[in-house]
This record gives C-alpha cells, sequence and structure tokens, in this order.
C-alpha cells in the first residue's frame, strides 16, 4: 500500500505537468487567440511523436433495459483526438460512454484500445470515468475525497492541492465536500481526473452546473490533456470548446425514444 | 439561495452566543474548583461516616450512586426545559444546551446503572434485576442514546433542534414513572428516602455526606454542560465559518 | 485498499454514519425481550446466549442497506467497478465487509458482554458468547453483503435484505448459539460448534465477497 502526500509526486514527469498546464493556463488567459494558435502547434508536435495508443470502436451497438438505444456506431481515436457526442436526451449519450467504460455490456459489436501495452491493458483500466453523479462523500472533507480517489486509483499525478488549483477550488480542500454549491462539487469531481493519470477521459456532461469561467478553464484542461497524448470522450450539449474534435451526433436511433 | 439566507441567520444568533460564551469561560473554573472542593470533602466525610447496621462498607457506594441517579434524571429534566426553549421560546443556545446535555447526562445514567450494580451485586446477589426502578433507568439511558443518535444524524442543526425537542418532551413521561416507580410497584430496590412528604429517613449522619456529594456532582455536572455547550458552539462556528469560506470561494471565481 | 477500508469506518462513525444506530437497536431489542417473556432471572439466564445472538444477527443486518447502495448512488459504485483491472472487485467487496463489519457489528461485540450481565448470565456463558459472536457475525456480514449486492438497485431494499438473509444465516445462528450453551452446559463440548462456526465464517469470507461482486456487476447500468 503506498500513500501520497498532498503534494508528493510518484512520477518525475507529473512536476513538469504541473508546471505546462500552469503555464497554459497562464496563457489561455492572457491571450486567447495565441492560446488557439500554439494548441494547434503543440498538437503537430504531440502527434509527430508517433503516439501508438488508438482508442477504436466498430459497429458498436447498446442497449438498456432490453431496448436497443444505438446500433452501428463506430469511431477512432488516436492519442490527442477527441470526440464530442452530440444528441437529444435519450440519444443513448450516457448509454454509449457506459458502453466504452465496461460497465455496460456492448449488445453488438466492440470496443478495444490499441497500443495500450502492458500499462494500459483495457479500456476500463485505462479510462477515468465522469458520470452525472460526481462519486465524493459529503460527510468526508474534500482532500479526503481525492485522497481516497488517489490511493485507489493508483498512478497519481498531481496532488490533492495542486488538483484543487487547477480547477479553481485552491484552499478549500479542508471543507466538508458536502459545503460546497453544485459547480464546486462538480469542479471538485473534476480535479479527480488529475490526481490520478489516465489516458483517456469519459466524460458525461462534464459541464453541467459550471458557470462560464469554469467551462472555459475546464476546457483548457481538456486541452492539456489531449497535448500529452490523452483521449477525450466526452457527451454534452454544450460546445466544449475543443478545437478539432471529432463528433458523433447521435439520435437516430433504431427504436425512437420519447424525447 | 436558501444556504446563504441561512447562513446569515446563524450569524446573527451567534450575536447572543459570544457574550454566553465569555460568560462560560468565567464561571467554568469557579464551578470546576467549587465541585472539586465538594467532592473532596464529601468523600472524606463519606468514608468517615457510620458504615450501615445491615450493609457493612458497602453502604459507602451509596454516596456517589444517589448523585448520579439524581443527575440523571436532573439532566433530563433540563433537556427537556431545553426542549421547551426550543420549540417555545425559540431561544438560539435552548438547543444548544439540549444537545450538549445528552451526552454528560447518558454518562451519568450509565454511572448510576454501573454503581447500582455493584451495589446490588452483594446485597441481592445478582448484578441486575428487572424491576420498575431499574428498567426504567435503563430505559432512560437508552433515550439519551436514542437522542444523541438523533441529534448526531442531522446534519442542519435547526431540524435536529426541533426533531430532538419533540423526542425529548415525548420521553419526559419517563421521569415520574421512575421517580415514583419505587412506590407503585413493589420493587427490590429501596423507596426514596431523602425526598419524602413526611422528611428524610436517612439518619442525618448519612445524609449531610451525601447531600454534600450530591451538591458536588452537580457542580461537576454543570460544569461539563457549560463546557459542552462551549464546545458545540465553537462547532457550529467552525461550520458557519467553512460554508461561508465556501461561498466566498465560488464568488471570487465568478 | 487500506484507503477504501478507512474511508468506509470513516464514513460509517462520522455523523449521520449509523454506526451508533445498530448498537442502540441491540440494546433496545435487548431490553424488550424481558418485557416479552418475564423477569424471571433463571428463564432468562438460560434464554441469554439466544437471545444475545437474535438480537446481534438482527442489529447486524439493519445497516446493511446501505452497504453498496450509498455508493451507487453518489456515483463512487461505477468507479469501484471499472477499478476492477486493479483490485479485483471481489476484493473491493471483501475490504467493504470488514469496514462495515469493524464500524457497524465490532460494537455489538463489545456490548454483548454487558448485556449478558442483564441477562443474569454466569461470566463463562458471556464469554463464550463474545467470543462466538466476534468469530460468527463476520459471516453475517459476508453473506448480507450477498444480499445487499442484488437488492443494490431496489431504493428500499432494506426489508428485502433481511427477508433474503436471514434463511441463509441459520447455520451460523445454530452453531454459534450451540457453542454459546455448550461453554456452560457440562456434557456438551464446546470446541466442535465453534470451529464449526469458524469454517463457516472463512468459508462465506469467500464465497460472500464473489457472489457480492458478480450481482455488482450485472446490476450496474
Amino acid at each position: 500500500m503506498r500513500w501520497f502526500g498532498a503534494n508528493s509526486f510518484a512520477t518525475p514527469t507529473a512536476g513538469v505537468v504541473v508546471a505546462h498546464i500552469k503555464s497554459f493556463l497562464e496563457e489561455f488567459q492572457r491571450d486567447k487567440t495565441q492560446f488557439c494558435c500554439d494548441a494547434k502547434l503543440l498538437r503537430r508536435i504531440a502527434l509527430d511523436d508517433g503516439e501508438s495508443m488508438r482508442l477504436i470502436a466498430e459497429n458498436l451497438s447498446g442497449e438498456r433495459g432490453g431496448e436497443a438505444v444505438f446500433a452501428g456506431v463506430g469511431f477512432d481515436l488516436a492519442a490527442g483526438e477527441s470526440l464530442t457526442v452530440t444528441g437529444p436526451n435519450g440519444a443513448g449519450k450516457s448509454t454509449l460512454l457506459r458502453v466504452i467504460a465496461g460497465l455496460l455490456p456492448t449488445a453488438a459489436g466492440n470496443v478495444r484500445l490499441d497500443g495500450g501495452g502492458e500499462e494500459w491493458p483495457t479500456v476500463a483500466a485505462s479510462s477515468h470515468y465522469l458520470g452525472h453523479q460526481n462519486a465524493m462523500k459529503t460527510a468526508l472533507s474534500v482532500a479526503e475525497n481525492l485522497r481516497f480517489w488517489q490511493d485507489f486509483a493508483g498512478q497519481p499525478q498531481l496532488g490533492v492541492g495542486e488538483a484543487l488549483e487547477m480547477v479553481g477550488l485552491g484552499g478549500l480542500d479542508h471543507l466538508p465536500y458536502g459545503y460546497l454549491s453544485t459547480g464546486q462539487r462538480r469542479r471538485a469531481a473534476i480535479a479527480k481526473l488529475l490526481v490520478s493519470y489516465r489516458p483517456i477521459w469519459l466524460l458525461d456532461e462534464p459541464t453541467a452546473g459550471l458557470d462560464k469561467a469554469s467551462e472555459a478553464q475546464f476546457s483548457a484542461l481538456m486541452r492539456v490533456h489531449l497535448e500529452d497524448g490523452g483521449i477525450v470522450i466526452a457527451a454534452t450539449h454544450l460546445p466544449l470548446g475543443l478545437e478539432g474534435a471529432k463528433t458523433l451526433e447521435m439520435g437516430g436511433s433504431p427504436s425512437p425514444m420519447p424525447c | 439561495m436558501s444556504q446563504s439566507s441561512a447562513t446569515i441567520r446563524s450569524f446573527a444568533d451567534l450575536a447572543n452566543p459570544t457574550r454566553f460564551l465569555a460568560l462560560a469561560d468565567r464561571l467554568v473554573p469557579w464551578f470546576g474548583g467549587i465541585a472539586a472542593v465538594l467532592l473532596a470533602i464529601g468523600l472524606y466525610m463519606g468514608f468517615t461516616a457510620p458504615e450501615d447496621f445491615q450493609q457493612g462498607i458497602t453502604v459507602r457506594i451509596m454516596y456517589i450512586h444517589v448523585p448520579f441517579a439524581w443527575l440523571a434524571m436532573m439532566c433530563y429534566t433540563l433537556m427537556a426545559l431545553s426542549a421547551l426553549g426550543t420549540l417555545v421560546w425559540r431561544h438560539p443556545l435552548a438547543d444548544v444546551a439540549l444537545k450538549a446535555a445528552a451526552p454528560v447526562g447518558a454518562v451519568f445514567t450509565a454511572l448510576a446503572l454501573i454503581t447500582g450494580s455493584i451495589w446490588g451485586k452483594p446485597m441481592w446477589g445478582t448484578w441486575w434485576v428487572w424491576d420498575a426502578r431499574l428498567t426504567s433507568v435503563f430505559v432512560l439511558f437508552l433515550m439519551y442514546l436514542g437522542i444523541i443518535a438523533l441529534t448526531r444524524a442531522l446534519d442542519d442543526p435547526a431540524r435536529a433542534a426541533r426533531a430532538a425537542a419533540i423526542i425529548t418532551l415525548v420521553g419526559f413521561i419517563n421521569i415520574p414513572i421512575i421517580k415514583f416507580s419505587v412506590d407503585w410497584w413493589n420493587t427490590l430496590h429501596q423507596p426514596a428516602s431523602v425526598f419524602r412528604l413526611d422528611g428524610p429517613t436517612i439518619h442525618p449522619s448519612l445524609l449531610w455526606p451525601l447531600l454534600v456529594m450530591a451538591l458536588g456532582f452537580t457542580m461537576l455536572f454543570f460544569t461539563l454542560h457549560l463546557m459542552a455547550m462551549r464546545n458545540e458552539i465553537w462547532r457550529r462556528r467552525v461550520s458557519a465559518m467553512q460554508r461561508v469560506e465556501a461561498r466566498r470561494a465560488e464568488r471570487q471565481g465568478a | 485498499m487500506l484507503a477504501l477500508f478507512f474511508r468506509d469506518i470513516r464514513l460509517g462513525i462520522r455523523a449521520g454514519g449509523g454506526a451508533l444506530t445498530g448498537v442502540l437497536f441491540f440494546l433496545a431489542v435487548i431490553a424488550t425481550i424481558p418485557f416479552g417473556v418475564g423477569p424471571d432471572l433463571n428463564l432468562l439466564s438460560r434464554i441469554g446466549p439466544a437471545i444475545l445472538w437474535i438480537g446481534a444477527l438482527l442489529a447486524s443486518l439493519l445497516g446493511l442497506d446501505r452497504l453498496f447502495q450509498a455508493d451507487r448512488e453518489d456515483g463512487s459504485l461505477d468507479l469501484l467497478i471499472l477499478a476492477e483491472g486493479r483490485h479485483m472487485l471481489a476484493f473491493t467487496v471483501f475490504v467493504k465487509c470488514l469496514a462495515h463489519w469493524t464500524a457497524s457489528v465490532l460494537p455489538l461485540v463489545v456490548a454483548a458482554p454487558f448485556l449478558g450481565l442483564f441477562m443474569n448470565m454466569k461470566p463463562a456463558g458471556i464469554g463464550a458468547a463474545a467470543l462466538t459472536l466476534l468469530v460468527g457475525t463476520p459471516a453475517i456480514t459476508f453473506i448480507g453483503a450477498v444480499g445487499a449486492a442484488v437488492t443494490v438497485v431496489l431504493p428500499r431494499g432494506g426489508l428485502l435484505i433481511s427477508v433474503l438473509v436471514l434463511p441463509l444465516v441459520i447455520p451460523v445462528l445454530i452453531f454459534g448459539v450451540s457453542a454459546s450453551y455448550a461453554a456452560v452446559a457440562e456434557p456438551d463440548p464446546f470446541l466442535p460448534p465453534f470451529l464449526i462456526l469458524a469454517a463457516l465464517t472463512l468459508f462465506l469470507a469467500v464465497i460472500g465477497p464473489v457472489a457480492a461482486a458478480l450481482a455488482l456487476r450485472y446490476a450496474a447500468d
């Protein structure tokens, strides 16, 4: 059993990542247009590194409660690419994410992770899943919650204090989670993505309850994750501000669902 | 919005508790000191008092058992009054008094039960009998624990206060039952010998140490109760400040 | 894994956790029995071990419905299941059971000797009852975990858990009570039923979490 203090890093690259994200955020706030150009440039560099990880779904069908929700969904995401899943309520966005994560069985087709190697053998083992619920306990403090998930998930990346600063909750680590507002709770849950490293982020309505400023901050975090060769799949009906994201429009469901 | 208004209301409430805290800070050392002196005198008197003709040395446990039992009932009575204060007069400190008294009362009740069964073992030949007095005190103990569990389970102080006040008042029925159980039912426990309409039947040489001990323990109870109330007020302040901090961070972030 | 253990214990004993409620329920059950059967001390000392066991059994079933449901409601359960590659789900369930037992059931075992005095039991009988409870109650939690896992999707699964689990814990009750009696009644040997009880606990420590993990896997939707 390994124990990590709030500010300790287990991997030497983590410090670099922190500096990376920090500088990105600062730059982002200073000059948005400049930032976007930089991001494009950096992405090209990241892709040139030849990251070989690919998340591939072929002819995927999912069902919920015995009823087919979607069918024939396919995508192919390389490292550094993102996919936004859009569509009306009931189109199966959440179901798709749960099928990808492996929480629901696939009705047909398959999802696989190519080139994950020893460290990332399956999609489930290499994914962060952020669902509708925040998976945090109201009776524990924010830091206790995050420290638990860091210990449990392994692969520590940022310290708890750092991660909270990234989402604009710096200094609130000692507060009971139950005292936070809806937006603050969501941001604390987003900090969970940062305390342990996973290459794939599966996000279900990640910006629900967030205000404009936090949304922008979160897009910057996602961009940094993509620069590092991560993969993001987000179900949303709001634009997430991801440049060059692939989109998957859901809604042509085989058995039409009432909206 | 309702949360922020709740914060402000609890801050307005803290104006009065601030005065209470200052008062408690002054009273606690005095109460504690008086309790220590009285208990020391009482213990000395208790050990030099003549032994009982029938019970021998074991009678001395009476000097702590009886005060514990009195305090168990007095504490509950105080809690019932606090409950009235919460429900009728809506005094902000009443519910603090109720919540703080419950654990202290539970400990005194447990001590009364324990010393009683230590006394009962040589006298009656058993640790415990299910007679009216003992059973009703045990029920009192359970009620204390229930109230503690209730006040701890509800996070919102205002709602917890009303719920605890109502259950405390309902449970008050038990107090007269305890008091008169020895008269109403034919029990193993001896009948009242101090507080009687026709005067105490206990010999003055035994009565005086008992009264001194009772007074000493009462002072000890109030010392502990004041300290517990102080803790509870501080705890609520910390919680209120944490909520305010979360709100402030929200406003700065926006 | 240690982190999960400590988190669950912290949740159990912190405000609103309900660990105290179980002990209170146990006390209340034991205090009610003499009103039902009468205050005859000989009778009470004879039925004492059985009453202690039944009281502890009912009290330990009480908090089981929250074992997985609390995690399901806030989404933690999804993440616990997703971490299967790192922590085998059955082991996660096992750790959760241990934490539940430590926070909610161990206090019952500690309270049992005092309640034994109320039942006018002999010191040997009290010791035996406490020891059998210490060894036997984990089995109840492990079986209860299966019940909690299969009812996790039901909003009011608490009663159903008891209905499902009570028949399954009867063997535990039989050997626990017979070992407690054997310690007092002279001709009966104490060790055989006690060892069977220990074996039951060990057996269920494996079967229970595996079955519960399977049920949780299918309950995800």
